[in-house]
């Protein structure tokens, strides 16, 4: 559009278009009328919320925060009761829902590629129980599966008292599936602050020991010197902790319930079971559409090559399909994020669970409402600006280096 | 220049509006001080004069036009608010509701129930999108502030707890570190919480927004106790595969005093509804008649003063003042009957849904609680 001969828009064969015809000028009129009316909309219904709250006496305030809650609430990462305030009730849903997304958007992806690749198997049964697995959860309501995961499936447990018992002791039963969970003792924080850094420590060795390997060509043994860190930040750590770092706390039985352990609720267990299932078959979907992407012909050039199948998969047509698997698979991960809301059906207390137990206990639906729809927001850019940056940095470019 | 062209106009377009909506500078504002001479009438003795606050009068003329009542209610607690084998919506609240559609509109069957959860109920009713919630609502005072104006207790409940007979549980401090199934929202896990907290208990909340989920969870095992409001414990109880395996226990661990709420901002509608409870209530007085559903007509035909004042035959017992016929309180006595007739069609000896004693629902000539101010 810069230098060219011909005649620019604003000039026709006769002169200057007159600017009721000018294209241009419409469309930004256009543009300017529809920005107000937008506008205007908005701020219509802005003000009709405030009028109506003010004649009905709604309070659409926020003061409500730090009054005590007065609820239970059935799980939670943090210690809570019912006499903590409303703010860190509805923070005790933010973790559990985020608990149960990242742990589901892992889960989900590693399934989803795995039926994904199980549908392009040349082997017929494994590509037709793969089909039949992505028809099923594609075609079934969320909801739906979710009743079957935690009604007909985790309730019908046996009772606690007659449950599955393996050995570490771990224990399976209609309350829940109960651990045996190493947990820090007092001197073991010397412990887990050594190993986190010696975590950082080695990655970055490894980051910077690689990249000078492929600058310089020497070997660097990038891999054996973040071994090394780590080790060494192990045993520092059990010196630091007097040796005694961790101690094993077993689920014990008492009264009606299990104490002690790391405890998955049935609840969390079905919305996570049921959730990632559901996502990993349209995961599975869009790594096919991925793989297919690929030229043919890359296929069979690495082939020619001598490669064997595995290395193909990963060294030829991975880094090729991620380019299209990337962007729909930020969509997936939304998608599950925000489904984890369903929770309030089969009494996971997530986000919008709390978010309307708290609605009801403090009557304020719209302030409330603004919070839950805020922070979904919040955590779903959050997520989209690290897919998008990661799709940015791993993508292959066609155009040449 | 043709770049800036698209955003200047824009600025130059925002620009004109934001001065045309802004007071125009250069003009000075001037105080007017305005004397009218207003021709007051003095009201002549026995004139009342009435001067309403906004909003008054505005339910019924919605009410009157659609023709119907709408009432906020349950389809799924036997007792209260459930369906019949038509499918038609019947209860002891369904009934309060008919009894206002009656008064107001002459039929009781023009009411249009809508289902709310518990989490719903409050903002429906907030917002002024149903006329009534007769649902079960424990009267609270931060509620009264909050959702809208609570009328008159009809139902005097009490919150309790219900296990399994071979359970061995007869008090909370068996239930310590127990599963409770309990319905999110509600005025119920609040009291369960500060009941467990206050004896140093600790237990688990198994919370359920839906109520069928909450009792599907406790007949299956996956909690060792639930809780509601009694009357609803004993709803549920009767409908189990085999009723006589739960125990509600006997304790009583806070007041339920359920009560239909109207909106707020409309003091004609709270009066009319208050008045249909209070009809309700008085003609189960034996002073009154008492006025059943059959004998109405017969109250209006005897010599009963209060009774037929409460008829619509003799004085006036507030009608005019609220925008109602002279015989709306006999139309929703002939409707549903009166309390005592109300309660027993589903809760009484030959109750069809299930039988719960009065309790202190009794009426007060019998030393219970149900008390209505007299109508004259």
């Amino acid at each position: 559009m810069s230098s060219s001969n011909l005649p620019s828009k604003s000039q026709g064969s006769e002169g200057i278009i007159p600017i009721w015809r000018d294209e241009r000028a419409l469309t930004a009129a256009a543009q300017v009328i529809s920005a107000i009316l937008m506008l205007g909309g908005l701020i219509w219904v802005g003000v009709n919320l405030l009028e109506a709250a003010e004649l009905r006496g709604l309070s659409l305030g926020f003061d409500f925060i730090n009054e005590p809650s007065g609820f239970p609430i059935s799980e939670s990462v943090i210690p809570y009761d019912d006499s903590y305030p409303f703010g860190t009730a509805f923070l005790v849903g933010l973790l559990n829902t985020l608990k149960v997304s990242i742990i589901g958007i892992f889960l989900a992806t590693i399934l989803g590629t795995i039926v994904g690749l199980a549908r392009l198997s040349t082997n017929w049964i494994v590509n037709k129980i793969a089909l039949v697995y992505i028809e099923i959860h594609r075609n079934i309501p969320l909801l739906v599966l979710l009743f079957v995961w935690y009604f007909a499936i985790f309730n019908k447990l046996p009772p606690t008292k007659e449950g599955l018992e393996l050995p570490g002791p771990i224990y399976l039963n209609q309350r829940g599936l109960f651990l045996s969970w190493p947990r820090l003792t007092e001197t073991g924080e010397g412990f887990a602050i050594s190993l986190l850094v010696g975590l950082i420590l080695a990655i970055i060795a490894w980051i910077t020991l690689r990249r000078l390997r492929e600058r310089s060509g020497r070997s660097t043994y990038f891999a054996g010197v973040s071994f090394a860190i780590i080790l060494v930040s192990i045993v520092l750590g059990l010196a630091l902790s007097a040796w005694q770092p961790l101690w094993i706390d077993v689920p014990v039985f008492e009264g009606f319930n299990f104490t002690g352990g790391l405890r998955l609720t049935p609840e969390f267990a079905a919305l996570l079971v049921g959730l990632a299932m559901y996502t990993a078959a349209f995961i599975a979907e869009v790594v096919r559409a991925g793989i297919q992407a690929v030229d043919l012909g890359q296929m069979e050039a690495a082939k020619a090559v001598g490669l064997k199948p595995m290395q193909t998969l990963g060294l030829v047509i991975i880094p090729q399909a991620m380019r299209i698997i990337i962007p729909p698979l930020i969509s997936q991960f939304l998608n599950l994020t925000k489904n984890t809301s369903l929770a309030l059906a089969i009494g996971y207390a997530d986000l919008f669970f709390v978010g309307r137990t708290m609605i009801n206990q403090a009557g304020r639906a719209v302030p409330i409402f603004g919070m839950i729809m805020v922070t979904y927001l919040i955590i779903s850019l959050i997520m989209s600006f690290v897919m998008n940056a990661y799709n940015r940095k791993i993508q292959i470019s066609e155009k040449s280096v | 220049m043709r770049k800036i062209l698209l955003p200047l106009a824009g600025l130059m377009i925002l620009a004109v509006l934001l001065a045309a909506c802004g007071s125009p500078s250069g003009v000075e504002t001037v105080e007017v001080v305005v004397t009218e001479i207003v021709e007051v009438e003095v009201p002549t003795e026995g004139e009342v004069q009435v001067v309403n606050a906004p909003g008054y009068g505005e339910i019924l003329a919605r009410v009157q036009e659609r023709g119907r009542v709408v009432c906020a209610g349950r389809t799924d607690l036997l007792g209260f608010g459930y369906l019949d084998a038509d499918g038609g919506n019947i209860g002891f609240d369904i009934d309060l509701c008919r009894a206002v559609a009656a008064a107001v509109l002459g039929d009781p069957d023009a009411i249009e129930i809508v289902p709310v959860t518990a989490a719903e109920r409050g903002p429906v009713i907030q917002t002024g999108e149903v006329d009534l919630l007769s649902r079960n609502v424990t009267w609270t005072s931060s509620r009264d502030a909050q959702w809208g104006n609570f009328t008159i207790t009809m139902f005097y409940d009490g919150q309790g707890y219900m296990v399994r007979g071979d359970s061995g549980i007869e008090s909370q401090d068996d239930m310590d570190g127990a599963s409770v199934c309990v319905t999110s929202g509600t005025t119920t896990e609040k009291n369960l919480a500060a009941d467990f907290r206050e004896r140093g208990l600790d237990f688990e909340a198994v919370i359920f927004e839906d109520t069928a989920s909450v009792y599907n969870a406790f007949f299956e095992g996956r909690c060792d106790v639930t809780t509601s409001d009694r009357s609803q414990l004993a709803a549920v109880q009767a409908g189990a595969d085999n009723p006589d395996d739960y125990v509600i226990l006997p304790m009583i661990i806070s007041k339920e005093p359920l009560t239909p709420v109207v909106p707020h901002g409309d003091d004609q509608w709270f009066d009319i509804v208050k008045l249909v409870m209070y009809a309700l209530i008085n003609a189960e007085n034996p002073a009154y008649g008492p006025i059943t559903q059959a004998t109405v007509d017969d109250v209006l035909a005897s010599e009963n003063i209060k009774g037929r004042t409460v008829l619509g035959a003799e004085g006036d017992w507030g009608y005019s003042a609220v925008g109602l016929d002279a015989d709306a309180l006999a139309n929703a006595l002939r409707a549903v009957g009166n309390y005592g007739e109300v309660y027993n069609r589903y809760m009484g000896p030959d109750g069809i849904a299930f039988t719960l004693p009065r309790g202190l629902n009794i009426h007060w000539t019998e030393g219970g609680l149900i008390y209505a101010p007299p109508i004259k």
